[in-house]
């Protein structure tokens, strides 16, 4: 294969591999404060586009994507406090399905409020045709924004995690809640706080990406399964794993469409997870998941 | 005291003397993905079906009955289309069923409609719906092999040989896709890369770039979800300035739009509804088709769409038929239906038998490109 195509691949790769990525950061935020899965997590990602392109409608973009950030991470904010807050003891199968609930909600609420129409917020740098060149290959600078936005995120958690004594409180709470509740931690608040990252996250990711991907009330679930395969893939519960999960499967399957049909993408991806569900279910790389508090 | 007794009596009486079959309204169904994927085609129709019937009873009605519509919102999902169109013919007792949107759903309930004897007027694009004829089912979009046709005839005149396909795995891209690869060794057409891509694919970057690779003078994408959108955007952002052109299935607006400036110079085959403006005045669908366009933009504040016009042209062929038959026995109106010829609609002119379960031609299409965002007539 020519090296431009080779390129060429690798970067389409690369960009469906920050996608997934960020959902799948998405999911570990919240599974490490709560143990729970969020499959809400895609409908943050839908939601920040979809707030980001009625705000563009009366603001410049960046004031846009700001406020669809704090919005969405209101709903998350809201969405702890209404559904999960109050349970006590609740078994993972509830939370599951709260949490299942809760997506089918955000999404039609999103259709009654926007139609079904696709959206899209514009180019952060040029317009549709704009492109730059990469060792021969082709690429829009959107892609370039939503790779450095996603890892600029994705270091930003990972130092906030480690080095901040909220990051550290959460990380304490997940370990042991019982325990960190005993030492005087407002658990409660740091589970609060984790959904309002993940929504945070979720919905800057959700804005980076309209441009290339679109926004529709619907696209959630699809985001949602393939970050939550990134998330397991990953190991669940270490970001930056989820990371280097996204970026392999991203780039294995625009590999394949070189290879195979494109009918059997998604049907690598699937193939990918169960294999791991089965031979290693704790992760790629899980050697690394000892946590420290 | 005596007159307003006796207005009821001769109430009473012309109530009676009439048949008693004449109050009762036409029941007539639609299954129509009002949400969904699909909804790009749905919603227009759901809403211009709604709205001719609106008109029509505010008239009086037809033959003395007025029109009910049940719409049902099959979301695009062939299953819930199967189980609406039983509920509609043994519960509701429809005459007709307008819909569904989709080749996909409108191939599972074909057979229902058959031996249920109830027309079916699709609204769907695929041949396979009316190509084996079955007795009881309709379409009024054009033939996609027109379609395929129209644009190979583009190709053949640009010297054109070598194209990429590109299709979306439902009813209408398969459909398509296989006309396609039917149509192309007779036309001189060689196909050097061939993909199906998720209807939900939000990326297709590997998809045009496997195109790049085999080299070829032009794409041609087939599909009706928003991938169409993003199909042309890719392979501009990967640097391919070929032609691309898509199906009649890019006659939305939204779409053009979704694709900015990556959609000018698009071709794609369509009706003549979205450059009603720039017809001649010697066109015999100019009238009908402006009328229709400002009354939907009027009411529904949004573009109208070749969708919309395809639910327009079946509550239309439906409502001439029962006109002809002058009556509602479905076994009169279905044969009235299939001998309506000349019968402007908004897709072309329609000529129906009983061999023609559809009655268009390839001069119902036009060749359309987008123009500074918005669609024109591609210059001859």
């Amino acid at each position: 294969m020519a090296r431009e195509l080779l390129v060429q691949y690798l970067i389409a790769g690369l960009t469906y591999g920050v996608i997934y990525a960020v959902v799948g950061i998405g999911f570990n935020i919240i599974y490490n404060a709560t143990g729970i899965i969020n499959f809400a997590q895609g409908e943050f990602v839908m939601l920040g586009g979809m707030i980001a392109v009625t705000l563009h409608g009366f603001l410049p973009l960046p004031a846009a994507i700001a406020g669809a950030v704090v919005l969405t991470m209101a709903v998350g904010a809201l969405v702890e406090m209404l559904f999960i807050r109050w349970l006590v003891k609740p078994s993972v199968l509830r939370m599951i399905i709260i949490t299942i609930g809760v997506s089918i909600l955000l999404r039609e609420a999103a259709l009654l409020l926007w139609g079904n129409a696709v959206r899209a917020l514009p180019y952060f740098t040029g317009n549709e045709v704009t492109s730059v060149g990469i060792l021969g290959a082709r690429v829009s600078p959107q892609v370039l924004w939503a790779v450095g936005v996603c890892l600029a995120l994705v270091a930003a958690i990972t130092a906030w995690f480690r080095w901040t004594s909220w990051g550290r409180q959460m990380r304490a709470c997940a370990a042991n809640r019982v325990a960190a509740s005993l030492c005087g931690l407002p658990t409660r608040n740091l589970v609060t706080l984790s959904f309002v990252l993940s929504a945070g996250m979720g919905a800057l990711a959700g804005c980076v990406v309209s441009p290339i991907t679109q926004t529709q009330y619907s696209v959630g679930a699809g985001l949602a399964i393939k970050g939550f395969t990134v998330a397991i893939l990953g190991g669940l519960g270490n970001s930056l794993a989820a990371v280097a999960a996204g970026l392999l499967l991203g780039v294995l399957e625009s590999f394949s469409v070189s290879l195979l049909p494109t009918a059997y993408k998604d049907a690598i991806s699937i193939a990918v997870l169960l294999l791991i569900l089965f031979v290693r279910p704790t992760g790629l790389f899980a050697a690394r998941l000892t946590s420290r508090v | 005291m005596r007159l307003p007794i006796l207005a009821v009596a001769a109430a009473l009486l012309t109530a009676s003397a009439a048949p008693a079959r004449a109050a009762e309204p036409i029941k007539v169904g639609a299954i129509l993905s009002v949400t969904g994927p699909a909804a790009f085609l749905g919603s227009p129709e759901a809403r211009t079906i709604q709205m001719l019937a609106d008109d029509l009873n505010a008239k009086g009605g037809i033959l003395g009955h007025k029109i009910e519509l049940i719409i049902k919102d099959s979301g695009g999902s062939p299953e819930k289309a199967v189980s609406f169109a039983k509920q509609l013919m043994e519960e509701d007792k429809v005459l007709a069923i307008i819909g569904p949107s989709t080749s996909g759903e409108t191939m599972q309930i074909k057979g229902l409609c058959e031996k249920g004897q109830t027309l079916l007027l699709s609204c769907a694009a695929a041949e396979v719906i009316v190509n084996p004829v079955a007795k009881w089912v309709f379409k009024t979009p054009q033939k996609d092999s027109d379609a395929v046709l129209k644009i190979f005839q583009h190709m053949k005149k640009t010297g054109v040989t070598k194209i990429g396909v590109l299709a979306s795995n439902t009813g209408f891209g398969q459909a398509g896709k296989e006309q396609i690869e039917k149509l192309a060794p007779a036309n001189g057409i060689q196909i050097a890369a061939s993909e199906t891509y998720d209807k939900a694919a939000t990326d297709l970057t590997a998809e045009v770039t496997k195109m790049k690779a085999a080299g070829v003078q032009a794409i041609l994408n087939w599909s009706i979800e928003p991938a169409q959108a993003i199909v042309i955007k890719n392979a501009r952002q990967i640097g391919l300035k070929i032609p691309i052109y898509q199906s009649h299935g890019f006659g939305n607006i939204q779409y053009a739009k979704a694709a900015g400036a990556a959609a000018e110079g698009v071709i794609f085959p369509a009706g003549r509804l979205l450059v009603a403006d720039v017809l001649p005045a010697s066109n015999p669908q100019k009238k009908l088709l402006e009328a229709y366009k400002h009354e939907y933009q009027a009411k529904y504040k949004e573009d109208v769409s070749t969708f919309g016009g395809h639910g327009y042209d079946a509550f239309l062929l439906l409502t001439d038929a029962i006109r002809k038959a002058h009556s509602v026995d479905k076994n009169k109106v279905r044969d009235a239906l299939e001998h309506l010829t000349g019968v402007v609609g908004t897709a072309g002119i329609f000529k129906l038998s009983p061999t023609d379960h559809n009655g268009l031609g390839i001069d119902a299409f036009e060749l359309l490109t987008v123009k500074d965002g918005r669609f024109a007539v591609l210059a001859h």
